[in-house]
């Protein structure tokens, strides 16, 4: 009986072991191990066997049933991994294929330089204001102490429209963001910590000027403000710009309507590969206008001159941004070249930020 | 404002170097623009004497010159110039030497066989004027070898200073003298214009009736005068800054004008009729200019006329006819004051820029018209010879004094920087204030400086004075602690849909905000229009975005671009008020070919797709928004629609661009488009903090059910789902459109939609039956609108 059993098991391994395939393997596994299989017919003799004899048989039937089942589940892994196997030979694919390109977007350099703006004048307790650009007379110029038919206006080139508004006057396109300085000063009371982004015109074009160009606008109006505030805020926001510390203004006295004592900034600079490069002393360029705000522009907007006053000053947002990014003609910005726009564009993920730096 | 070094010291005798006079310039106000000296590019040429000149052998035209420049030989020359002579005395330059009117560098050259070591000049070869007839022709007494330059007077810098338009009194040489007096630069040289009496009665009346335009015209006549050119150092003055030297009597007025800023006219007495009047000018009376121009004139302007006609736009420009010539003996001075807005404002009118315009409306100093005139007198004696009448002085020029009350502390409240009292007041009589020193101070000011009415006015004066360089750096008080936020909703909305758009896979542009009248009018048409436009294609602010991004698109296409995709975040400019807008446009392929397959050309479901994505980052309720019908006409009608909160609120326009409009832009392929209105987005309600609503995932599985309807051809897809989710607001949380298919296996007038709807158990599994009653309300719903279910 016992060498039946042993000859058994090696039968059915062998035919295990020869299954080439996982139905011929099934096959084999109904044959041993089916409700009709060779295997299963031993077991059930066991229940017709006085337990003497089944115990005895018992373990080397279930041993034989054991084997058979392991032998069956270790071939059906042996085929299923040589048929996966050869599955994976076939699924090659040219992996230097290229992938689709997803469409590279990109943000102006105006409105980065916005952003980056504002981010620094937020580290000074300044927030961001806006006005209309379609302005009237008095906000534009009146308000700002620009006497009627004084040069001075005439030095701005402004874009006039063909309707009036409420004053009589033409409506006029801002030929600086100083409207807001007034339009900030009547809707709020002081202490005013504003800078004011945006779009300026003038009639004027060539290769560093463009009708439409734009600006920001500083203004602080609170107790005891000084011409030296002014020079150290814009000390320090320049330096932060450029991400710098060696950044050095001089102020020269100049004339704006607005302002008294006016100040015209120069910052130096020197040559890098051709390039200038802010920073050290070693030539000047005219950057911006600022000034005390003039006590007559507190008194239109209704705030007591001998209260308050404050600093002004502006700036061109196209002009920083070609100062720091290396641009050189300022009506490429409006051109809305995809080719300059790619070259000169900033990846929506470079958000300004203080603890990475404001510069892209 | 140009001046040169010599005239400058004329009026401040100082030992200061040219270098020191332009930085302190700069650092007071008076920024120099550049600085020439005609000297520096004449240096090589020395004075030179033609020894010998005889008949070049190989050329009729030209001579064969020995020239003695001082060098202790003769020199071979050959000389083109008619009036090259033995003994002329001219200017020579060396090989080496470039020659700037030329713009080349002499060297030995031979000349038709001939060796030529240099060259003769003439007057437009050293640029100092045109005439090229013939070599310069030297006074014989001019010394060989010498430097031409220094021996001609031309060593002398000309510095322009840009003059800001609040400072009348240095738009002449004397206020500039001043100022630099006042900076410690040396001492102002006074002005001296002692009366000249004259000898008779003046033969013309002079009146002024129009003392608002014209409050003071004074003036006088000289007889018995011989205008002849100008004596060569008045020339050379003239020339220096770029004026045309005309006659002694004109440049003398040019001359006065610059020095002190006190422009003059004179007139040819024997061209006038009956008595010289300021008056107003009559309705559509016209003048002939000195600059050969034809002026119509209007009543709000002054003008100088004799009874017949006018002969100067006052205060602007003087007319032709009655200039003086060189054949003129008797002349009328006129120095006279006008108001400084009425000239700007006629000067404006006119466009008629000239130095007499540019002092006037600024303002002449009031108290220097009879000096004035008197300077003009002697000058005219002096370079024209003559005899002078009694001075006729109609009306008077606003002299009345003004005074600001001053308190010294203010410089450094104001400015930043400490001055001491004594310095404060030191720099403001420098500079002409008189201070009388109280708790208060009463300055009283220049009659040269109107611009001076406060007392932040005079913190500058001596500020600039003092120095810029002095104000201190001074840190702005800083509140406490981290930086507070400070962005507006408004601000915050803008960037997140900016940097949304980028991230997608679009590019920002920034274009006009004016375009053309033909852009605009498609999209509805400009309600502002600018009078002065730079050109027609600049005129019209644009009601929309696309305009201007469409123009962008097409010159991106013309350039070969295929795939566009372009934004742009900006105003519409509408009648009552601008508008942030984001517009966007997507032309031609979605991307480049790929292997792939998958980038066909872009349709107004990419437009639509931007949009969503774009309102969900600005914070609209992507749940709340409808598509519409009805967007505006600039789009394909039926390949276009409004995104909406309700009916009013619309957020968002998208489609198809109106195939008429995109070959108005001159783009060929596919072009789709979006409008999306920021201002229109609500705001976002009050924030609670930060705080999220606590999180509680469903318990159990959601369980999906397919659906395939049959419905009108025309049913919008949009109203089938808002039904079918309507069903049981309970447990349909979702419902999602998964297939549409017409054809004719379907039948005529109907489309199938198949739509996934996803349900959600609460707190226990559905029952079949439960499942089933779900299904019932779906179908049910559906069939309100005609869908069946397809069997």
């Amino acid at each position: 009986m016992g060498s039946d059993l042993e000859r058994l098991k090696s039968d059915w391994l062998g035919r295990i072991g020869a299954a080439a395939d996982l139905p011929a393997l099934e096959a084999a596994r109904v044959a041993a191990l089916g409700k009709q299989g060779a295997v299963t017919g031993l077991l059930k003799t066991l229940g017709a066997m006085p337990p003497e004899q089944r115990q005895v048989e018992g373990p080397r039937i279930h041993g034989l049933r054991e084997a058979v089942a392991e032998a069956i589940a270790a071939r059906k892994a042996a085929l299923e991994e040589a048929a996966l196997e050869q599955r994976l030979a076939t699924e090659g694919l040219d992996m230097t294929l290229p992938v689709a390109p997803a469409p590279e977007g990109s943000v102006h350099p105006v409105s980065q330089v916005m952003d980056e703006l504002a981010e620094i004048f937020a580290d000074l307790g300044f927030s961001v204001a806006t006005g209309p650009e379609i302005e009237d007379d008095w906000h534009n110029f009146g308000a700002l102490n620009f006497p009627e038919n004084h040069p001075a206006r005439a030095e701005h080139d402004t874009f006039y429209f063909d309707r009036a508004g409420a004053d009589g006057h033409p409506m006029l396109l801002r030929t600086h963001t100083s409207p807001v300085q007034i339009r900030t000063m009547q809707a709020q009371k002081p202490p005013i910590y504003v800078i004011a982004p945006g779009r300026t015109y003038r009639s004027d074009s060539d290769a560093t000027h463009t009708p439409m160009f734009h600006q920001v606008e500083g203004l602080v109006i609170d107790r005891g403000i000084t011409l030296g505030h002014l020079k150290w805020t814009l000390e320090t926001f320049l330096n932060a710009f450029f991400e710098r510390d060696d950044i050095v203004l001089r102020l020269r006295p100049s004339y704006f309507p607005f302002t008294e004592p006016s100040a015209e900034v120069d910052v130096g600079f020197h040559m890098e590969k051709g390039r200038r490069v802010l920073g050290g002393s070693d030539h000047w360029m005219e950057l911006l206008g600022s000034g005390m705000v003039h006590p007559r522009v507190l008194a239109n907007c209704g705030l007591d001159p001998e209260e308050w006053q404050g600093f002004a000053f502006g700036v061109g947002i196209d002009r920083l941004a070609m100062l720091k990014y290396g641009m050189d003609d300022l009506r490429a910005f409006f051109d809305g070249d995809l080719r300059w726009l790619k070259h000169y564009g900033f990846r929506a993920l470079d958000v300004p930020t203080l603890s990475g730096g404001v510069g892209a | 404002m140009k001046f040169t070094l010599s005239w400058l010291k004329e009026h401040l005798d100082t030992g200061a170097t040219l270098d020191e006079i332009v930085a302190t310039l700069t650092a007071i106000g008076l920024e120099v623009e550049g600085v020439e000296n005609a000297a520096d590019k004449l240096a090589p040429f020395v004075v030179a004497e033609v020894l010998t000149a005889a008949p070049h052998p190989q050329a009729d035209k030209l001579q064969v010159l020995t020239v003695d420049a001082g060098t202790g030989e003769a020199i071979q020359v050959v000389c083109g110039a008619p009036n090259a002579r033995a003994g002329l005395k001219g200017v020579f330059g060396a090989p080496g030497a470039y020659v700037p009117g030329s713009d080349l560098t002499l060297k030995v050259a031979a000349i038709r066989g001939v060796e030529s070591r240099g060259m003769m000049c003439s007057v437009r070869e050293l640029e100092l004027g045109e005439e090229h007839e013939g070599i310069i022709e030297l006074d014989a007494d001019a010394p060989v070898g010498a430097g031409y330059a220094a021996w001609a007077g031309l060593d002398d810098p000309v510095i322009d200073v840009a003059v800001t338009p609040n400072r009348q009194d240095a738009m002449g040489v004397h206020g500039i003298a001043r100022d630099l007096a006042a900076a410690g630069l040396g001492t102002l040289r006074p002005v001296e214009a002692p009366p000249i009496a004259g000898t008779y009665p003046c033969p013309i009346e002079i009146r002024t009736d129009d003392p608002e335009g014209c409050p003071a015209f004074y003036g006088r006549v000289i007889r018995g005068a011989s205008n002849g050119p100008s004596p060569a150092w008045l020339q050379r003055r003239l020339k220096a800054i770029g004026q045309r030297p005309i006659s002694a009597l004109v440049d003398m007025t040019n001359f006065i004008t610059m020095s002190y800023g006190r422009p003059l006219h004179v007139y040819d007495l024997a061209r006038l009729h009956g008595a010289i009047v300021a008056r107003r000018a009559r309705d559509g009376e016209q003048v002939q200019a000195l600059n050969g121009k034809t002026y119509t004139l209007d009543p709000s302007m002054t003008v100088i006329a004799d009874g017949r006609e006018v002969h100067d736009i006052g205060g602007i420009m003087g007319g032709e006819h009655s200039g003086v010539t060189e054949a003129t003996t008797d002349i009328v001075i006129e120095c006279a004051y006008f108001d400084p807005e009425h000239i700007a404002l006629t000067g404006q009118k006119l466009a008629l820029v000239s130095d007499a315009r540019s002092r006037f409306e600024r303002g002449v100093d009031p108290a220097f018209v009879e000096p004035g005139l008197e300077l003009a007198t002697a000058m005219a004696i002096e370079l024209a010879g003559g005899e002078p009448s009694q001075v006729v002085r109609a009306g008077t020029p606003p002299l009345a004094q003004r005074h600001v009350d001053y308190d010294p502390a203010r410089c450094e409240g104001l400015a930043g920087i400490a001055v001491p009292e004594d310095r404060q007041q030191d720099i403001l009589q420098r500079l002409g204030f008189t201070v009388t020193r109280g708790e208060v101070w009463r300055v009283a000011v220049p009659t040269w400086r109107r611009d001076i009415d406060g007392s932040a006015d005079l913190v500058e004066e001596i500020a600039r004075i003092e120095g810029y360089d002095k104000v201190p750096s001074t840190p702005l008080p800083r509140a406490p602690g981290v930086a507070r936020p400070t962005a507006t909703p408004e601000q915050m909305l803008e960037r997140s849909a900016r940097r949304t758009a980028a991230a997608r896979g679009l590019n920002e542009a920034v274009t006009w905000s004016f375009i053309s009248d033909a852009e605009a009018a498609p999209f509805g048409g400009a309600a502002w229009r600018l009078a002065n436009p730079m050109s027609e294609e600049m005129k019209a602010m644009r009601p929309s975005l696309l305009p201007g991004l469409l123009a962008a698109a097409a010159r991106n296409a013309a350039r070969g671009a295929d795939s566009i995709r372009l934004f742009e975040i900006g105003r519409r400019y509408l009648d009552e008020c601008e508008r942030p807008t984001l517009g966007l446009v997507l032309a031609g392929p979605r991307g480049p070919r790929h292997w792939g397959g998958g980038h066909g050309a872009v349709d107004a479901y990419d437009a639509k797709a931007e949009a969503l994505a774009i309102l969900a980052a600005a914070g609209a309720p992507p749940g709340s928004l409808q598509v519409l019908g009805d967007a505006s006409g600039s789009y394909h009608p039926g390949q276009s629609g409004r995104l909406c909160l309700g009916p009013k609120t619309v957020l968002a326009e998208f489609g198809t661009l109106h195939p008429r409009i995109a070959r108005a832009f001159d783009l060929d392929g596919p072009v789709v488009a979006a409008e999306i209105f920021l201002d229109a987005i609500p705001a976002k309600r009050e924030a609670t903090g930060h705080m999220r609503a606590a999180y509680a995932p469903a318990a159990l599985q959601p369980v999906k059910r397919d659906f395939a309807f049959l419905v009108p051809a025309d049913l919008p897809a949009d109203r089938l789902l808002r039904a079918v989710t309507g069903a049981d607001k309970a447990a349909i949380v979702a419902a999602n459109l998964f297939d549409v298919f017409t054809g004719e296996s379907i039948g005529e007038g109907l489309k199938s939609l198949a739509v996934e709807v996803t349900v959600q158990p609460a707190d226990r599994s559905f029952t079949d039956e439960e499942l089933k009653a779900i299904s019932d309300r779906v179908v049910a719903a559906a069939a309100k609108l005609g869908a069946t279910l397809r069997s």
